[in-house]
């Protein structure tokens, strides 16, 4: 299995969302563009997983988990085989499930034309990622359920003296619901530290900017103040952000917070600001748009 | 009558002493919910959530999911009005082995409308992969948590606690969409769920003295509701079905009873005794079964209207009646 460094990860998730959102005529593009780097990161350096044998193809939706339903699998099979010293990772906002597919292409763990069956009725590789989806592990989407069940899943690993990590991915607008705090006072209650939360603070959700919908600041001062450990830094430095993850955390979860820009990477996206939450083309000269961007800046490679 | 306290209490300590895999989850309200005395025996196998259910029941998904059992203790209200949708997306989506013990239903609290479950199996029972079983004495109370750790997936135990009648003898635990055939006649045919099943059975006593001869069967298990029995034991009623429970009437015992009615093509009058769209309020039980019409003489009243006969029962005759736990449940197959 090759692997590629995170920001050689960074730039590869991004072109292929643009490619995709561009077949598509529409996407959740910026999410791709301010979390490049936080996947790449994770799955160029920082995951601790196993490695698969060769990319995996999607298997075809199987049905609803059911007492009856033998066929039902989980998206963990794009993770290698799990084990004691293996992390587990949580996508929480799984409208980043785009984002987190085109990770498992560009690290080889998926066949890329996996990502042909994004959003296809019967596919597994669903918009809103389920936990048959590719690289999901539990029902999440419902924002705020991600944190929580991480918990559980940490608390019982600690039980069992499990030496791998649970890392959750998270965006900023979660903080914005009671439950996430409900969930930052558990676990720093029941000094769980074997849980890392990387958040990527892009300062967008659905209805446009944060700062206009309901701010969340002072992210870091609250988060510290219910006892995570908090580390701000800039999201778009992989370097950085694998500086941060090393950060002491005894006792308590840590906190990254990963200051991103919405539009980084793919400069077209800056003029649909502050409504970036899902890119629809409205005209065939905006699509050109973002083809003759694509043409120039992604099409050789890095 | 035997009067049994606090069986849950001493019922976690026995059952759970050799399950290591099996945590007690509660939400600030452990002794309320008879959980202190196992929090006391085994404090490592205890786990405080505070006052924050939602975080407390996905939390307990994703405990599941490292191949524990958890056990969330809190009144039934905060489970399922608080924290429905993760009941739903962390919990029961994913078909896990969480047990709710939701407390106080409907009339047996006077805590008020905020604390009173009173549309718990309604919505419980819409959720796909839940179960949900409901003890109505003593002998259920002790059995519904060896049932619901059989059973590998979501249940939600609409639970009793403090002094719980004995009804049942205790050689004859709760069994799963088993209901209990507790008397049978050809008049009228009668089901009763919860603390209701006692009242029914102050009123069949009585009824039966007037010449009244009712099939009265005590459902445990809301969902699955599946027994093949049901049919057969609505089929003789020759004036009609009456359904009693400690709850609305839209979605629970007795929209089950007129599901299964309709679904078999029996076309009989069904009247469904219990709350008619509305909340109650903070006051005693027998001031609550009384006022909103879930009590013994609610059902003599039905049977009068079912009946179209007057059977002159007053309500000391009915709080006179001597119940005896019975032993053993009537053989479908006899039916």
């Amino acid at each position: 299995m090759k692997t590629k460094k995170p920001d050689e990860l960074a730039f590869e998730i991004r072109r292929l969302v643009l490619r995709h959102t561009i077949d598509s005529s529409g996407g959740y593009l910026s999410q791709a563009c301010s979390s490049a780097e936080i996947f790449g990161a994770l799955f160029g350096s920082l995951l601790r997983l196993n490695p698969v044998e060769k990319p995996l193809i999607p298997r075809p939706f199987p049905g609803v988990p059911s007492s009856t339903n033998t066929e039902y699998f989980r998206g963990t099979e794009f993770y290698g085989e799990q084990s004691a010293d293996t992390d587990r990772f949580i996508l929480s906002p799984t409208h980043y499930s785009l984002v987190l597919y085109a990770a498992l292409a560009a690290s080889s763990r998926m066949d890329e034309n996996g990502l042909l069956e994004f959003n296809k009725d019967g596919s597994s590789v669903e918009m809103i990622g389920a936990e048959h989806s590719p690289g999901m592990e539990v029902m999440t989407g419902s924002l705020g359920q991600g944190l929580s069940q991480a918990a559980g899943i940490a608390f019982g690993r600690r039980i069992k003296k499990e030496t791998g990590r649970v890392i959750v991915f998270m965006s900023d607008g979660e903080f914005q619901t009671g439950m996430t705090w409900e969930t930052l006072q558990f676990m720093s209650h029941h000094k769980l530290d074997n849980l890392i939360i990387i958040t990527d603070n892009n300062r967008q959700q659905c209805d446009g900017c944060t700062e206009s919908v309901m701010s969340v600041e002072p992210l870091a001062g609250r988060a510290a103040a219910f006892g995570a450990e908090t580390v701000t830094v800039d999201g778009h430095d992989t370097a950085a952000i694998e500086s941060a993850f090393n950060t002491g955390h005894k006792g308590k979860p840590l906190l990254l917070i990963c200051n991103t820009d919405p539009c980084r990477g793919v400069e077209p996206l800056k003029q649909n600001a502050p409504k970036l939450h899902y890119l629809r083309f409205k005209s065939k000269e905006e699509k050109n748009k973002y083809i003759n961007f694509y043409e120039t800046n992604f099409k050789g490679g890095k | 009558m035997e009067l049994v306290s606090r069986v849950h209490a001493n019922n976690l300590v026995k059952v759970l002493k050799d399950r290591p895999d099996v945590y007690v989850l509660s939400a600030d309200l452990t002794s309320s919910c008879e959980a202190d005395l196992f929090r006391d025996a085994y404090p490592e196998r205890f786990i405080s959530g505070g006052i924050a259910e939602q975080n407390l029941v996905s939390f307990a998904g994703g405990l599941s999911r490292e191949g524990f059992i958890p056990l969330i203790h809190t009144f039934g209200v905060f489970i399922y009005r608080r924290a429905y949708d993760q009941a739903a997306m962390s919990v029961a989506y994913p078909n896990l082995p969480v047990k709710f013990f939701g407390f106080l239903p409907g009339a047996t609290t006077p805590g008020g409308a905020t604390h009173q479950a009173i549309e718990d199996i309604a919505l419980m029972r819409s959720l796909p992969n839940m179960t949900v079983i409901e003890p109505g004495d003593a002998t259920e109370a002790k059995g519904c948590l060896e049932l619901a750790l059989s059973i590998n997936g979501p249940v939600y135990v609409r639970m009793l606690r403090g002094e719980i009648p004995r009804l049942f003898d205790a050689s004859c635990p709760m069994k799963l969409d088993a209901p209990r055939v507790l008397s049978e006649g050809t008049d009228i045919t009668l089901f009763s769920s919860g603390i209701c099943t006692e009242e029914a059975m102050r009123a069949t006593a009585l009824l039966g003295q007037r010449g009244v001869s009712v099939t009265h069967v005590h459902i445990s298990t809301h969902k699955p509701f599946n027994n093949t029995i049901i049919p057969g034991l609505i089929g003789p009623a020759k004036y009609g079905v009456i359904t009693l429970e400690n709850h609305i009437v839209t979605g629970g015992l007795g929209t089950a009873v007129a599901e299964k009615m309709a679904e078999h093509k029996i076309c009989k009058k069904l009247i469904k005794l219990g709350l008619r769209d509305t909340f109650i309020h903070g006051a005693s039980r027998p001031y609550l079964m009384k006022k909103y019409g879930l009590d013994a003489m609610a059902l003599v009243n039905a049977c009068e209207e079912l009946t179209g006969s007057a059977f002159d029962i007053k309500e000391p005759e009915l709080e006179s009646v001597r119940i005896d736990p019975v032993h053993s449940q009537a053989k479908p197959e006899a039916l």
